[in-house]
Parts: structure tokens; C-alpha cells; sequence
């Protein structure tokens, strides 16, 4: 093995980093933001309102992240009206298209983890809102919101990760994420020991900090959880 | 929407390699999975350690890079082994034993914590009983670890599955005709991407269904007389 290639190459993995930081941060941000409502609307009595939510989180949970990417990248183009339209110009672009699946995706997984969070809520917490005579939008943000977040994050950090590795599925899809910078160094060198590995190493950092990072956060939020 | 121009039975013959797929893979990873458990819970240090780094090292690495790894790494090497044995000829790597055992290795490490939690929710008072009645060591693993595990495997085990049955499209990426290829193929040969994906997912999503189905009969089948309140 001969790691050298990988020295005289390291700026293709640093664009390959840039890539997936990027690409996995916004779609997370993105795909928090609308799981939020939507989650709360999920779990909603009307059937009107939860039935669509349901089904498009089971969808998107039932089927596999590259089928998803596929459908959007390559399955657009089927649409005259779409290739038309100013969507195109979004739609071609494979950066969107990895961007735009992964949120979809992890906008799922997230609401369905917020869901559970949010009905695992003690009744007496409720009730006692109830009694304090808050409104229902009061008691959604001071009280069952804030401790479902503290009861989701340990499922929401496995989620993180689970993304983080999900976007090398990105690669595929001609973008130049870790993964893809490997698969030019190996069609280059032909060396998949050095190129793999070394996106290996990549991953397995991030994914070392993602958790350190998440152990602090849960000391402090489920600081009350904590025994001495 | 759905006609499929003729591809249809080549999806459905994509869709049976991606089964097959699935089960052996599920074979390899439960059997690994067990023997990493057991290897995490000995006494043996040496065992501990490659164990522990076995579960680490796959849990933080995506499963599209091992897989590459593996294919393209797997390759070299036995074309690098294979003259050293006296084969001269070039040796091709077939891509369903690459996927599979890839798969298997992967899922594996979490079949193998999935396991651990499961033997450590015996109760060692049963173990010891057994060994009270001198039953060797592999009757007591057989008839009455066991037999106990499985109840509190399931979940776990069920996601590991629905988990796995979803990352076997990654295989299509190493060239394996699984149905994401051939519907690959078939949108390529009819511009209609669109449609032949939206199959695929369904087909999917049919699969994962029936699996959840399977899932939850098989753990009220095992919950019996453990009523959950």
C-alpha cells in the first residue's frame, strides 16, 4: 500500500469533506425544521391531517434512500411540464437532487422520532398544564415540546449518523462527497485499498466527533436524568 | 402510468435475486452476529477487543464505502494472492458474493449488539440452573439461552432486517442485476425513469410491509405469557 497517492491528493477529499458537511448539515437543518410541525400535526385525531403525514413517512421510511435519489434525479426528466417549467433548473442539478432527497428523507425519520417523543409525554404534565388553564399552543411550546426534544435526542443523534452515511450514496450521483473523491482516486490509481480506506478514516472521524458531540448534549439536557 | 413495455418480468426476476440477496445475507449476519456477541460477553480479552473494534469500525463507516472497499479492495487482493498459490489466470470477483458478504459483515456488527442486550436479559439464575443439572455448555447455549433470547431479540432484530432489506439496492452500484439495476436498465432503454424507480419503491415497500407483518405475529408469538400492560 502506498499512501503517498493519498497525500498528493488530499485536496480532492477536502472538496469531498466540504461536500458532505455541507450536504448532511442543511439537509438536517432543512429536514428538522419541517418535521417539527409536521410532527405535531401528526399526531393530530383528524384523520385528514395525520393520514398524509403517515404516508409519507412511510414511504420514505419504507424504501431505500438510493431508490428515493433515483426517483428524484433521474425520474423528473420524465415530465415534459417539469423540464419546462423554472423547476428545471433545480431539478437537473444533481447537488439539488442529493440535497432535496436527503431532506425528504431525514424529514421522515425525524418526524416519526419527534412523533414518539411527543406521545410518550407523562399525562400528568399535560393535565397539569391543562389545569394552569394554558391554551393549546402554550402548552405544545412550554411544556410537551421542549421535554419531547430532551426524549428524542439520543434516537435523533443515531439519526444523524445514519444521514452522515447515507450521503455517500451522493457518489453515485456524480457529486464529489468523501465517497466520490474516493472513487476518483481509485479510477485514477487503481488503488481501492488506499482510496477506500482513507474514506473510511474520513467517516469514522466524523462519526467519532458526532458522538462525542452528542454525549455532551445529553449531560446537559438529561442533566435531570443524571445519577450521581 | 404503469406499463411497463415489456420489462416486467425482468424487474420481477430483479426483485427474486434481490430477495435471495436479502435471506443469505440475513444468514451470514445472524451467524456472525451470535458468535461477535459471545465474543463480547467471554471472558477472553483478546476476543473482547476484536470484537469491540469489529462493531465499532463498521457502525462508524458507511455501508456504500465497505462495500466498494471490499469489491474493488477484494479484487486486488486475490489477484495478488491468487499467483502466489500457482493460479496464474485472472480471477473475477463475483458481485453476488461481494454484496452478500458485505451485506452479512455489515449487519453483523448490529445483529451483534441487537444479541448482546438479548443474552444479558436472561437471567443468569437460569444459566446456572442449567449447569446445576450438569448439562454441558452447549446444552445450556441450546435449550435454554436460547429459546429465552429470541423474545427480547426480536425488535431489534426487525429493524436490523428492514434495514438490511433496504441497503441491498446498494448492490445495483457494484453491478449485481437486483431490481434497482434492472429498472435501471429498463428506464434507460424507455425514458421512463420515473415510472420504473416508483415500481421499485413499491415493490419495496410491499416487501417491507409484509416483513412488519411477519415481525409483529412472530413477537406476539413470543411474547406469550408476558403480557405487556
Amino acid at each position: 500500500m502506498d499512501f503517498s497517492i493519498i497525500a498528493d491528493n488530499i485536496d480532492v477529499y477536502l472538496l469531498g469533506l466540504k461536500n458532505t458537511l455541507i450536504l448532511v448539515s442543511l439537509s438536517l437543518a432543512i429536514g428538522l425544521v419541517f418535521a417539527i410541525p409536521l410532527a405535531v400535526l401528526r399526531t393530530s385525531k383528524n384523520i385528514f391531517i395525520s393520514g398524509p403525514i403517515n404516508a409519507y413517512t412511510y414511504f420514505f421510511r419504507g424504501t431505500p434512500l438510493l431508490v428515493q435519489m433515483f426517483l428524484i434525479y433521474y425520474g423528473m426528466g420524465q415530465f415534459e411540464s417539469i423540464k419546462t417549467s423554472f423547476l428545471w433548473i433545480f431539478f437537473k442539478e444533481a447537488y439539488f437532487c442529493a440535497l432535496f432527497a436527503f431532506t425528504l428523507n431525514t424529514c421522515a425519520y425525524t418526524i416519526e422520532i419527534i412523533r414518539g417523543a411527543i406521545e410518550n409525554t407523562p399525562h400528568g404534565e399535560v393535565e397539569a398544564a391543562k389545569a394552569a388553564g394554558m391554551s393549546w399552543y402554550l402548552r405544545f411550546t412550554r411544556i410537551i415540546l421542549p421535554s419531547s426534544f430532551r426524549r428524542a435526542l439520543p434516537t435523533y443523534g443515531n439519526e444523524i449518523i445514519f444521514m452522515l452515511h447515507g450521503s455517500s450514496l451522493a457518489s453515485v450521483i456524480t457529486i464529489i462527497d468523501i465517497t466520490g473523491a474516493a472513487r476518483i482516486i481509485n479510477s485514477r490509481y487503481y488503488s481501492p485499498y488506499e482510496a477506500y480506506l482513507t474514506a473510511g478514516a474520513f467517516y469514522l472521524t466524523i462519526t467519532f466527533i458526532l458522538v462525542w458531540l452528542l454525549k455532551k448534549l445529553e449531560y446537559r439536557w438529561l442533566a435531570h436524568l443524571r445519577r450521581e | 402510468m404503469f406499463n411497463l413495455h415489456g420489462y416486467g418480468y425482468s424487474i420481477l426476476q430483479g426483485t427474486l435475486l434481490t430477495i435471495e440477496l436479502c435471506l443469505v445475507s440475513l444468514v451470514i449476519s445472524m451467524v456472525l452476529g451470535i458468535i461477535t456477541a459471545l465474543a463480547k460477553l467471554s471472558k477472553v480479552r483478546a476476543a473482547n477487543l476484536i470484537a469491540q473494534t469489529y462493531t465499532t469500525l463498521i457502525r462508524g463507516i458507511p455501508d456504500l464505502v465497505l462495500m466498494l472497499l471490499l469489491f474493488y479492495g477484494g479484487q486486488v487482493f486475490v489477484n495478488q494472492v491468487g499467483p502466489m498459490l500457482g493460479y496464474g489466470d485472472y480471477i473475477d470477483i463475483n458481485p453476488f458474493m461481494a454484496g452478500v458478504s458485505t451485506i452479512g459483515f455489515i449487519f453483523g456488527a448490529y445483529m451483534a449488539e441487537t444479541f448482546r442486550g438479548a443474552i444479558l436479559a436472561v437471567p443468569g439464575g437460569q444459566l446456572e440452573a442449567g449447569y446445576a443439572y450438569g448439562m454441558t455448555r452447549f446444552k445450556v447455549f441450546v435449550r435454554i439461552l436460547m429459546p429465552q433470547m429470541v423474545r427480547h431479540a426480536i425488535p431489534g432484530f426487525g429493524n436490523n432486517w428492514l434495514v438490511l432489506m433496504k441497503t441491498t439496492a446498494l448492490v445495483s452500484i457494484i453491478g449485481l442485476k437486483d431490481m434497482v439495476r434492472t429498472a435501471g436498465l429498463a428506464a434507460g432503454a424507455t425514458r421512463m425513469p420515473f415510472t420504473f424507480y416508483l415500481v421499485v419503491a413499491l415493490i419495496y415497500l410491499i416487501l417491507t410491509s409484509v416483513s412488519i407483518l411477519i415481525l409483529n405475529r412472530l413477537n406476539k408469538k413470543y411474547s406469550l405469557g408476558f403480557a405487556k400492560n
